[in-house]
């Protein structure tokens, strides 16, 4: 049967960790991956009579996404407590942000996926602070159910930042959160590492159905807790065929009340977590253990100058600047910030294709491995410069100059003592001159290929003059061929 | 015991007594005392006596001593302090012993006081006579067959036996003053945020404040003195330096105070005339200490009662939310699995219904629902609104008077049973206290005279916001001048 035509409706809400060293209101470690209960203290625990104090560095980076998010930050911003029963939530309330979020409305640009060149806004509602709740581990095996508590993670800060219902197609969501996640990570904000949970994305999605000119909307469905691209493409996409299977089926719409899903990662379907009857009441009230937030004009002006220059800035600025190629720009700026320099630093002593061929090779290879940032990049900026800013004159090749990056991955040394280290040596003139002239006294087709014009011949000559050899540059090779040739 | 705090001080330091002395004549009176009043939860004996000796052990080496050396002190039991439980006087935390001191403890250990115990209250500082209690009723050490005023019962009895010279209370509603009153002592609610709450298991956390109770306002100085200052750990603490209370104490010349008093105040259905007449002698004393009395009004203090009974409930719906059974306190064993519910949910339900008394469930329930969806405005955000009205009656009435003078509670001391089966009665026990913590303003409870049956009425003085100096100055120059506070009862 064919379908009527239809409209999809995508709203976002991203949870994104902070990057802050300690919890939004103790002064424990956020430490990814520590064993269960070890990074906890009364306050996240919430033992009886433990008080919450807020950690300041959250609110900065708060307000440094929401300036970037082109939201208002209003001078008051306050903590309300949002009550529900969980075995991961110790206090029995959450400590989060209702009527007064600390960042108020803003929007993101994305370019259009349906209509290439041109710019996309999506609004955005909010974006408010809250206290993460701890992990629930549930081990069904041997025919007991046995539950685990992890209370580390509890009171770590995220921050939720809600859409406005804006998107229309997977596409969009994607290139929606792609954005968000580049800028929070060039910003600083947030790391962004969704294997480890510190982004999560709750959809919210609906159809509105085209039906001989009056728009029947269908029920909406929030999928919750999705933390790859991956499950939020295939939950939007299962979510508008079931639920124009749905409305066909049993005619319901939006007015039957929103549910809650859940995203199964290996079926790859969506599945109904909580009935609309018990629709959660959370007796939001002002948390009376935390005062109101005052945020000075002066410092969100401080912070706002802080910023620096945006992603989109950045590529543009990359590619006039140093003539790269856009594909290569977007790959670094995606990096973040200190990548960028890292780029530059490597491109100002070396040139910038080769900086950007060897960090996208080489250095992101190994980082990925290495499971590194690029801050503890063993070999630094400065060192991969010197060593490119060598093959660039001719000192050393492409392949010595990776036998001494990977040698400088795993010894603290300079440039310098790694050539030596490994034995490199730059190739004496007049030495070279008599090992060529041998070869081409033992190669006469050579000579005579070359003479007839075809200079490419040499080429041949390169790899048995680096087997007597291995600090012959093949440059130097061709060169002195030529010329013994030639005369 | 018979001694204030700063006699035993006076005794240690002239070789008279020994810390440990002190505190063995503390315990014996204690467990003497324990089998009619029922004052204490736990007797911290062993942890008393090392703490005595070490006292004398540094007094010998002739160490400088902090401020409470060698006082016996007994602390409220929701209060947490380290090797004790801190009950609350709940089946819910029966076993709960806390990791850590609250900051008034970690401030009473330093000074060097000797923690005696932990004193029963109403379960969760709910109520008006310590009848609440998990742990069995506290009885009135002026009359045995009447109740002596709650929460913070243990702690006022334990005063007024002369078990202790020193006893640290929570008012959230007039927990300290109304007992204090009821049991003849001296016992002050200070500035909300004067005293850290850290450590103080919240009931109503906006309201709740730890305070002082004991013989006599010098005695209430002292212990202030230790437990006021700053405290990054709470957030609502101020941050303000702390006067010189002792020094407060100096003058008792009240000459160019303004005691404001509240006039129709005295007329409320209720009030017992031989309270009214107490209040009412006790502005002649003051008059002959030089203030002058001006009359005030606080025109929205009839909505003080229904406004606290729907904030209290509803942050205590909130702040008891923890005990669910999941990770410390009463869990129900086994579980009866409820199909409809689940395990988990079976597992909530009954270690609340079985953790909980009939109070604290009562006041869940009216917070419960004046939170939520769609009756929040009804009552809790109004609510907030006539608090802030009643602050603003408190400010216009300082504009006039430098202090406050009225009734503490409407009655002398009820009989045990009396109110138990009536919360309405119960909870208006609390009108002339309740405005206190909902303005945030410190105000006392000295003894200001005795009923003809010999019970201990107490009188209360309120004043502006961080204005204890003056509180405990006015209640001591009434002290000096009178000698209702050395009254005991016969034991």
């Amino acid at each position: 049967m064919t379908r009527l035509p239809f409209t999809t409706i995508i709203g976002l809400e991203v949870h994104v960790q902070l990057k802050t060293a300690t919890k939004l209101f103790c002064g424990c470690s956020t430490q990814f991956g520590s064993p269960p209960n070890t990074q906890v203290c009364p306050v996240c625990l919430g033992l009886p009579g433990a008080l919450p104090v807020m950690n300041q560095n959250a609110i900065d980076l708060a307000v440094r996404a929401g300036l970037a998010l082109n939201s208002e930050i209003p001078p008051l911003t306050k903590w309300d407590r949002k009550q529900y029963f969980y075995p991961d939530l110790p206090k029995g309330y959450q400590i989060s942000q209702f009527d007064l979020p600390i960042c108020d409305g803003g929007y993101v640009e994305i370019d259009d996926p349906a209509n290439p060149g041109s710019v996309r806004r999506i609004q955005l509602t909010r974006a408010h602070l809250e206290e993460d709740a701890g992990k629930s581990m549930h081990d069904e095996a041997a025919g007991r159910s046995d539950s685990r508590i992890d209370l580390n993670r509890c009171g770590t800060p995220l921050l939720e930042i809600v859409s406005e219902p804006d998107m229309r197609s997977a596409e969009e969501a994607l290139a929606y959160l792609t954005k968000l996640k580049e800028l929070m990570i060039h910003l600083g904000v947030s790391d962004c590492e969704m294997q480890e949970g510190s982004l999560r994305v709750d959809v919210n999605i609906n159809l509105h159905i085209d039906k001989a000119g009056e728009k029947i909307a269908t029920r909406i469905v929030e999928v919750k807790n999705m933390n790859s691209f991956r499950s939020v493409a295939g939950a939007i996409a299962y979510e508008i065929e079931r639920q124009y299977d749905e409305w066909e089926q049993t005619g319901q719409t939006f007015k039957d009340g929103k549910r809650t899903f859940g995203w199964d990662d290996n079926k790859e379907i969506t599945y109904a977590q909580r009935e609309k009857e018990e629709s959660a009441d959370y007796r939001y009230f002002p948390d009376p253990d935390l005062l109101p937030v005052r945020i000075p004009r002066e410092r969100v002006e401080e912070i706002r100058a802080s910023l620096g220059e945006t992603p989109d800035e950045a590529r543009t600025r990359l590619v006039s600047q140093y003539g790269i190629k856009q594909y290569d720009s977007d790959v670094i700026v995606s990096q973040g910030a200190a990548m960028i320099v890292f780029f530059e630093t490597v491109a100002g002593a070396s040139d910038a294709r080769r900086a950007s061929a060897w960090i996208q090779q080489d250095v992101m290879r190994e980082s990925k491995e290495r499971q590194l940032s690029i801050d503890a990049f063993p070999v630094s900026a400065e060192k991969l410069g010197e060593l490119l800013g060598k093959v660039v004159a001719g000192e050393l090749t492409n392949d010595r100059a990776r036998d001494v990056f990977k040698h400088l991955m795993d010894h603290d040394e300079s440039v310098t003592q790694a050539i030596k280290s490994l034995g490199i040596e730059s190739v004496d003139g007049s030495e070279l001159e008599t090992l060529v002239q041998e070869l081409l006294d033992a190669n006469p087709k050579i000579v005579a290929d070359v003479q007839g014009g075809n200079n490419k011949a040499v080429g041949a000559l390169i790899g048995q003059a680096r087997k007597k050899n291995p600090n012959a540059s093949p440059q130097q090779v061709s060169e002195i061929a030529l010329k013994l040739i030639n005369g | 015991m018979l001694h204030s705090a700063q006699q035993l001080l006076r005794l240690q330091a002239d070789g008279e007594i020994t810390a440990v002395e002190i505190a063995e004549r503390a315990i014996a009176a204690i467990e003497a005392s324990q089998p009619t009043h029922n004052s204490f939860t736990h007797v911290a004996a062993e942890s008393a006596l090392q703490a005595a000796a070490a006292v004398d052990a540094r007094r010998a080496a002739g160490e400088t001593l902090g401020p409470l050396a060698g006082v016996p002190v007994a602390v409220k039991d929701v209060l947490c302090a380290t090797g004790m439980p801190a009950t609350c006087s709940s089946n819910m935390l029966r076993n709960f012993v806390p990791p850590y001191d609250a900051t008034v403890v970690e401030k009473l250990r330093a000074a060097d006081a000797v923690i005696v115990g932990k004193t029963n209250m109403d379960e969760f500082a709910m109520g008006a006579s310590t009848e609440t209690s998990f742990f069995g009723v506290t009885r009135n050490p002026w009359d045995t067959q009447r109740t002596p005023g709650g929460s913070s019962g243990g702690a006022a009895a334990a005063v007024a036996a002369g078990t202790v010279p020193l006893s640290l209370g929570t008012d959230t509603g007039g927990s300290i003053r109304q007992p204090a009153s009821f049991c003849g002592i001296t016992g002050m609610k200070p500035t909300y945020g004067r005293v850290s709450r850290y450590g103080l298991i919240a009931f109503a956390s906006s309201l709740d404040q730890v305070g002082p109770m004991a013989w006599s306002a010098a005695d209430c100085a002292l212990l202030m003195q230790t437990i006021a200052g700053f405290e990054p750990r709470d957030s609502t603490s101020l941050d303000r330096p702390v006067p010189d209370y002792m020094q407060a104490l100096d003058s008792t010349d009240l000459s160019g105070v303004r005691i404001g008093v509240l006039r129709d105040a005295l007329d409320v259905d209720g009030l017992d005339p031989e309270v009214r007449q107490v209040v009412l002698d006790s502005i002649d004393v003051f008059v002959g200490l030089g203030a002058t009395i001006v009359d005030v009004e606080l025109p929205h203090k009839e909505y003080g009662v229904p406004t606290y009974y729907v904030i209290a409930p509803s942050e205590a719906s909130s702040n008891l939310s923890r005990f669910d059974g999941a990770h410390y306190g009463h869990r129900a064993d086994p579980v009866k699995v409820d199909p409809e519910l689940g395990p988990l949910v079976s597992m909530y339900c009954q270690s609340r219904s079985q953790g909980f008394g009939a109070e604290v469930k009562r006041r869940i329930m009216i917070g419960t629902y004046a939170l939520s969806e769609g009756y929040a405005d009804e009552y809790y955000n109004k609510a907030l609104k006539v608090r802030r009205l009643i602050k603003g009656d408190y400010d216009n009435a300082f504009a006039q008077a430098d202090l406050l003078l009225g009734p503490v509670a409407p009655t002398p001391a009820f009989e045990l049973g009396d109110k138990i089966d009536d919360p309405v009665q119960m909870y208006l026990c609390d009108l002339f206290t309740v405005g206190a913590n909902l303005a945030g303003i410190p105000a006392i409870s000295l003894p200001g005279g005795f009923n003809a049956g010999g019970l201990p009425i107490g009188i209360q003085l309120q004043a502006p916001v961080l204005d204890e100096a003056r509180l405990l100055s006015a209640a001591h120059a009434f002290q000096t001048v009178t000698d209702f506070h050395t009254k005991r009862p016969a034991s």
